[in-house]
């Protein structure tokens, strides 16, 4: 992994190909940034076509050097945190909170983040999702996915309450208390479309199951996830008469995301993963160190039984196209994804589509672009799969990332950082002299260099901040140096995604207190 | 054990001795010493016995605390004949703090009765071991007070030139006889030193053991391993103690728990408030250097590098306060016991690199160990020592600040005395437990503050400091008016007060960031404040003052106060009175104004730090009559001040009545209306001799009269103004306060008070036998005030108070107060000075003696030309007609 990451930063880290099929444009509700249109002239779409850029560390690309304040600014602008109180009056909380941040590579970012806590029923989601060919579909994962899942782990009666009280006009008790940073926006103008179709589904459930029946976390998952690809899709085809939400869905559609999902209920962790993020478990051991455990896997061509199961799940005559230089079809990193109905789709049904669409469309090239050796569709779909795990006291915070992270970090890494970060200096294996000599000299030198190890961990209140100082600034000893933070940040907006890729981070803290202490479900 | 005989047999049975013998100051075999004081000797003798003798049913004194502390008020009782007497330890004597601390004795002391605890202190370990035959590791070192700065070495300076008056010997000199003195020190960096050749180390659990061998030489019976759970009282007095080995009837109880004894306090039926909290406290020991460390060597402090070094076993042991300490034991005594404490290199770092940058060469020598020793503070870093006011019998000592074993001999002399005499024999207010209260009790504040308490022992103390931490915990309703307008406030007893009122438009920042020994910046913001107080009219909000009110349905109240109060209280309805309260001894245990209300009720006004002693001392003498009632109203009025000559115009206009001194003398109080607000006592006096009007105000008016104040003020130029400026008229007025030149030692005749003693009645008040002996006798000691000449006020350094004063060359006495008047345009000190004694017996003063001498102030040892005066300037008082009691002063008796 460490070695294939090495070789992509020579090129546009894009994960399609031929980039975006929408620009995003500025009085979009997901375009806060201004934005500039680089991606649509952006011709030679084949890797070999792509000049080797130098190395990511090369000196002459930087005019000016940004301030340790400058940085932290940067750093810290996305910065989000939340804390669970211990006991909310009906529960103890085997979450003590969360710490998230992101970092933009895209401009604007084409990642996403979510949390919030479910009121029907008990537990916490969470969940990092990374758009490609856009933002939109990220985006409106981001809003979306939750509501999917809420409502697949609702009991019969509480859908059927639901269902009478929208039925009535009365009002709904809410479903989800949401954790937002202010920059997690939502789309405000599809949100009626959204409620139909999740109404859509809640009916569907009512009607599919019996009083007293409700779905395990792992069916929910699953279910919620597939059923939100194909609204997506569905969405798109049947259009909007309104020609803004029309476009919007199309955009939705046609870009795609990956997601990372974590539900947390006691001392249960369901992982839903799609895609190429990740959800590692920073474990502590006896001896006080930190060790990673992993609760996905990344579906790209790294991973063999991936791409076995592609190849195995189209004729073999496509064998070598269906995967070609590491993506699908020669083009889409991540192997399984929610919209990107390109690849999804019949290239009838997506002419279709794209001539009755709005004339926005048309001025696109890449519209009419079909991927090569697309012959039996579907060749992507957005089932995840579902890891459990019961949480142990050992178990002291689960890291979920964006590929951004993962492919600048290792996971072993990440553990120990943000491990080493959140125990603090108080957990710092204590120095004691015991029976050695050490001379007076000799302790200070130590204590020097204990003390500007721990000044660089109280720069940061948010521990996603702090990983992605490590992710962005480390040096080649694999020690933060303001050097490379700096030159990182300062880089222009469209060399910046040469170097790095959007990176989202939630690193949620058990309560070891709580975990492994709750009796078992019943 | 040789020295067995020593033990009072009565108290320790013969199978316990070698127990204690071995245990004092010492561990259990077996267990890892933590303590740094081995002494084989002891440890060979261990022996453990399962049969600890009975506690006796009652004595007359309990201790609580075997640390250096407690076995010093034993030792002290013991020595002035008490019997009965009986110290509770729960661990082992000397286990706690006393175990771990560094063993310095320095007489390097913020204030001057602490440097004479010190100072006697250390004589008595000095002789201990020839009058016990214990061995104490006393070694007179000698200490070297390090300056990096000039500010620095100033302060070095004040606390020679303190030193000086005391008669302990100290010599302010250069960087290079520093290292002529120790081997180690780097000199680069310095300014200068200060040597104290009398300093003096010493091992503390060999002291304590030393101290509770020479105790129960003396009958005083010792016992390990008894915890006190609380102490039973009745009606106000200690009954009991409870431990957890069976009660102890006594009379008397001292709490010497030392970090436990917050929560000690905190136990008793009716709460005791002893406001400390405990810190960590880091040291290091190295072992012996290739070319071993000389016990000899001084002890060095290097208070700018925040460490403190003295030789130890060849090598040294270093540790300091530092800016960020470590409260513990704010939940109290719950799994963390000292014995368990963690060193913590990471939080030594600043300190192991300021000693090494001071000894460069210790970086070659090898650790020993770190070792965390908690001390506890207090909140203005000055030990806790006395009676405690609710309850007779209770007294308290503890809370040393890190100094523990430099006081612990001192502390307990003066305690022991107050138990036996009533009194010390020197004035201890500054460390009297009563000048807290509840207040101060709470666990935040304590919290907080320590954490300020505990780097300001080194920090550089400059003139009005105050203090940052635990504030705005009393105010005055007017308080935010008061901020938004530009005040800076200081703090007394918790009550938030205005210094000065910053002007709009000035530079705040800068203004609260310089401290200087030299002309501080707000000198002209005072100066328009005080000009202000002369030609037109200033408020002061000065609702901090102390006020109760002593009602009866008979002549009760008036004949408290005519025993209590050395003034006659017996004038008519609306009378104000100025007067001290006097103990025994004639001395100040109070001054207060009182006016008396209505024929049975009297308002008392003292000052704000009397809010818990004067409490103690009206109550302490009040007879158990239900018709007598006394209250604290502090809380229900707000005083304003209104100074100046036009006061009486901005209040006439506010009330329709004439204020005029035809209409409204000088002295008097009057329930009137100001604005829409009635019941207003409304009373001719200003605390500074200047005219206008305090104005009591039910609080709830209080934002009312002030804006009404402010508004009809306007035509006469009223503006806002503060403590400081109220300081520099009472003082050029040569006006006394309390608690800073008035102390329990001081008699009106000293202070040319004589005009508020009722001589000229028969009636018996409290100390009036003192006083017409010295009025026989002559005063020996005499306040005066001194004017500085040929002192430049921009160049020069400020006096500030404790300044020695010469006369033709001689010493003869220290200032209390300072401060410069706008008026004079000279500085003005306040003090006191007497007459060197002539074949032992002190000399009375005469006229002769203050009227011709030259008089000189030693500010940091430069001398200062100064002319002294019995009576202040007739000038400065305005054409107003006074009082005949402002006017007559004291008829000097020369005799």
């Amino acid at each position: 992994m460490p070695v294939t990451s090495q070789l992509f930063r020579g090129f546009p880290r894009a994960k399609l190909w031929g980039s975006s099929l929408f620009p995003c444009q500025r009085q979009l509700p997901c375009c806060p940034t201004s934005h500039r249109p680089t991606s649509s002239q952006l011709h030679p779409i084949w890797p070999t076509a792509m000049p080797v850029r130098g190395y990511r560390r090369s000196p002459d690309l930087h005019s000016y050097n940004l301030t340790p304040p400058q940085v932290n600014s940067i750093l810290k602008a996305n910065e989000y945190s939340f804390k669970v109180p211990e006991f909310d009056g009906k529960n103890v909380s085997s979450v003590m909170g969360f710490d998230s941040n992101q970092l933009p590579a895209n401009a604007p970012i084409e990642d996403r983040r979510s949390a919030a806590t479910c009121l029907q029923t008990r537990g916490m989601l969470l969940g990092v999702f990374d758009g490609h060919a856009g933002c939109a579909c990220a985006q409106a994962l981001s809003e979306r996915l939750f509501y999917y899942v809420a409502m697949s782990l609702m009991p019969h009666e509480t859908l059927c309450e639901l269902e009478a009280a929208v039925e009535a006009g009365r009002p709904l008790s809410p479903i989800l208390q949401w954790h937002k940073h202010p920059n997690d926006y939502f789309t405000r103008e599809a949100q009626t479309m959204y409620f139909n179709s999740l109404r859509t589904y809640w009916q569907e459930l009512i009607d599919l199951s019996s009083p007293g029946e409700s779905l395990g976390p792992r069916e929910a998952l699953l279910s919620a996830f597939k059923r939100l690809d194909s609204d997506l899709s569905l969405e798109a085809q049947v259009g909007d008469a309104n020609s803004f939400l029309h476009y919007w869905v199309l955009r939705v559609a046609f870009s795609g995301a990956t997601a990372c999902v974590a539900h947390i209920d006691g001392s249960d962790l369901y992982v839903a993963n799609t895609g190429d993020g990740r959800a590692v478990l920073g474990v502590q051991e006896e001896d006080g160190s930190f060790s990673a455990h992993t609760l996905s896997n990344d579906h790209n061509a790294q991973n063999e039984n991936e791409v076995a199961r592609i190849q195995g799940e189209h004729p073999p005559s496509e064998k070598k196209t269906v995967v070609r230089q590491d993506r699908l079809l020669g083009l889409l990193m991540p192997f399984r994804a929610f919209g990107d109905v390109k690849f999804k789709w019949s290239i009838d049904l997506q002419r279709g589509v794209l001539e009755s669409g709005p004339d926005q469309l048309h001025d696109n090239e890449h519209t009419k672009f079909i991927p090569p050796n697309y012959h039996t569709p579907p060749y992507l779909t957005a089932e995840p799969e579902i890891t459990h795990h019961r949480l142990r006291p050992q178990d002291r915070f689960l890291v979920l990332g964006t590929d951004g992270l993962w492919e600048t970090l290792h996971r072993q890494e990440v553990v120990r950082i943000v491990g080493e970060y959140l125990t603090g200096v108080h957990q710092r294996q204590p120095l004691t002299v015991g029976g050695y000599h050490v001379t007076l000299g000799q302790m200070q030198g130590l204590l020097a260099e204990r003390k500007a190890r721990a000044s660089l961990a109280f720069q940061d209140q948010n521990a996603a901040t702090h990983l992605i100082r490590h992710a962005v600034g480390n040096n080649e000893f694999g020690a933060v140096d303001h050097e490379t933070l700096s030159k990182m940040l300062s880089l222009p907006e469209e060399l910046a995604r040469m170097y790095r890729d959007d990176i989202t981070i939630i690193i949620t803290q058990f309560n070891p207190h709580v975990v492994g202490h709750q009796g078992t479900w019943t | 054990m040789h020295c067995s005989c020593v033990w009072s047999s009565r108290a320790l049975s013969p199978a316990l001795l070698p127990r204690l013998l071995s245990h004092a100051g010492c561990w259990a075999p077996g267990t890892r010493p933590r303590g740094i004081w081995s002494s084989p000797r002891r440890l060979a003798s261990a022996v453990e016995t399962t049969q600890p003798i009975p506690l006796p049913s009652q004595a007359r004194v309990v201790i609580c605390g075997g640390g250096i502390v407690g076995t010093s008020v034993a030792y002290h009782l013991a020595k002035l004949g008490w019997t009965e007497i009986v110290l509770l330890e729960q661990g082992r004597l000397g286990a706690g703090t006393t175990r771990l601390c560094a063993g310095i004795v320095s007489v390097a002391k913020p204030i001057s009765i602490e440097c004479k605890m010190a100072d006697y202190s250390n004589s008595l370990y000095e002789h201990l071991e020839e009058e016990t035959g214990v061995k104490t590791g006393y070694v007179k070192t000698g200490s070297l007070c390090l300056a990096q700065n000039q500010d620095r070495f100033l302060s070095l300076k004040r606390l020679a030139s303190r030193l000086n008056v005391m008669g302990i010997p100290c010599n302010v000199i250069k960087p290079k006889e520093v290292s002529k003195l120790h081997p180690l020190v780097n000199i680069h960096d310095l300014v200068g030193a200060l040597h104290l050749p009398g300093d003096a180390v010493v091992s503390p659990p060999d002291v304590n053991h030393a101290l509770a061998t020479a105790a129960a030489g003396h009958g005083v019976q010792i016992h390990e391993r008894t915890t006190v759970n609380h102490v039973m009282m009745e009606k106000g007095h200690v009954t009991a103690v409870e431990t957890d080995r069976g009660a102890i009837e006594c009379e008397y109880f001292v709490n010497c728990a030392g970090q436990w004894a917050y929560e000690l306090g905190q136990a008793s039926e009716t709460k005791v408030s002893v406001p400390l909290h405990g810190c960590e406290h880091f040291y290091l020991l190295s072992k012996p250097l290739p070319e071993p460390l000389q016990p000899s060597t001084p002890v060095v402090m290097d208070m700018d590098g925040r460490i403190y070094v003295r030789a130890w076993q060849g090598g040294v042991l270093s540790g300091g306060f530092e800016k960020n300490p470590k409260p513990i034991f704010t939940e109290g005594r719950n799994q963390l016991e000292i014995q368990t404490m963690q060193e913590d290199w990471d939080h030594f770092e600043p300190m192991l690199s300021a000693l090494l940058r001071r000894m460069p060469e210790l970086e070659v020598c090898e650790i020993q160990q770190l070792v965390n020793c908690p001390e506890s503070f207090t909140p203005d870093m000055r030990c806790l020592m006395g009676e405690t006011p609710g309850v007779h019998g209770y007294f308290v000592l503890a809370g040393m600040n890190a100094s523990g074993l430099a006081f612990a001999g001192g502390a307990g002399k003066y305690l022991a005395e107050w138990m036996t005499y009533g009194y010390p024999t020197a004035n201890v207010w500054p460390l009297d437990i009563k000048r807290f209260g509840n207040l101060q009790s709470s666990r935040t504040f304590l919290r907080h503050r320590v954490m300020e308490v505990m780097p300001l022992l080194y920090n550089l103390k400059v003139p009005r400091w105050d203090f940052q931490t635990g504030r705005q915990l009393r105010t005055s309703p007017l308080y935010d008016r008061l901020d938004t307008q530009g005040a800076r406030w200081m703090e007394k007893h918790g009550f938030e007060r205005a210094k000065y009122f910053i002007p709009a438009g000035k530079d705040l920042l800068s203004l609260d960031a310089s401290k200087t020994f030299y002309k501080p910046d707000w000198f002209d913001i005072v100066g328009a404040e005080v000009k202000c107080c002369k030609e037109a009219v200033c408020v002061i909000d000065m609702s901090s003052f102390t006020k109760f009110e002593l009602t009866s349905t008979d002549d009760q109240a008036l004949a408290l106060l005519q025993h209590l109060c050395a003034n006659d209280l017996d004038v008519p309805v609306g009378h104000i009175v100025h007067t001290g309260m006097l103990n025994e001894r004639g001395g100040y245990e109070n001054d207060c104004s009182v006016v008396r209300v209505k024929k049975n009720s009297f308002f008392i006004i003292s000052p704000t730090d009397q809010q818990v002693h004067c409490w103690s001392w009206l109550k302490k003498h009040m007879p158990d009559d239900p018709q007598l009632h006394l209250e604290d109203v502090s809380w229900k009025y707000t005083a304003l001040n209104l100074i100046g000559p036009r006061a009486m115009d901005v209040l006439g206009e506010l009330s329709y009545v004439s204020m005029t001194p035809e209409h409204f003398p000088s002295l008097f109080c009057k329930e009137m209306s100001v604005g829409y607000a009635n019941g207003i006592r409304v009373m001719s006096m200003t605390h500074t001799g200047e005219p206008g009007f305090m104005l009591y105000i039910p609080i709830e008016y209080a934002l009312h009269v002030y804006n009404e104040v402010m508004s009809v003020g306007q035509k006469y130029g009223i503006r806002n103004a503060g403590y400081y400026a109220l300081r520099s008229l009472r003082i050029e007025k040569f006006f006394a306060f309390w608690g800073q030149d008035l102390d329990p030692f001081t008699t009106p005749l000293e202070c040319g008070r004589e005009f508020r003693v009722k001589f000229d009645t028969d009636i018996d008040f409290l100390g009036r036998a003192s006083l017409l002996h010295q009025r026989q006798e002559g005063v020996s000691r005499r306040f005066i005030m001194l004017v500085l000449e040929d002192h430049d006020t921009e160049l020069d350094l400020w006096p500030w108070w404790g300044e020695p004063i010469y006369r033709n060359g001689e010493l003869c006495g220290t200032t209390t107060s300072s401060a410069y008047s706008y008026t004079l345009e000279r500085h003005v000190c306040l003090g006191f000075v007497s007459p060197p004694s002539l074949d032992g017996s002190p000399a009375a003063v005469t006229p002769d003696f203050i009227n011709r001498g030259d008089y000189e102030v030693d500010i940091a040892g430069q001398r200062y030309p100064a002319k002294a005066k019995l009576y202040p300037f007739s000038s400065l008082f305005a054409q107003q007609r006074r009082r005949k009691d402002e006017m007559e002063l004291s008829n000097f008796q020369g005799k």
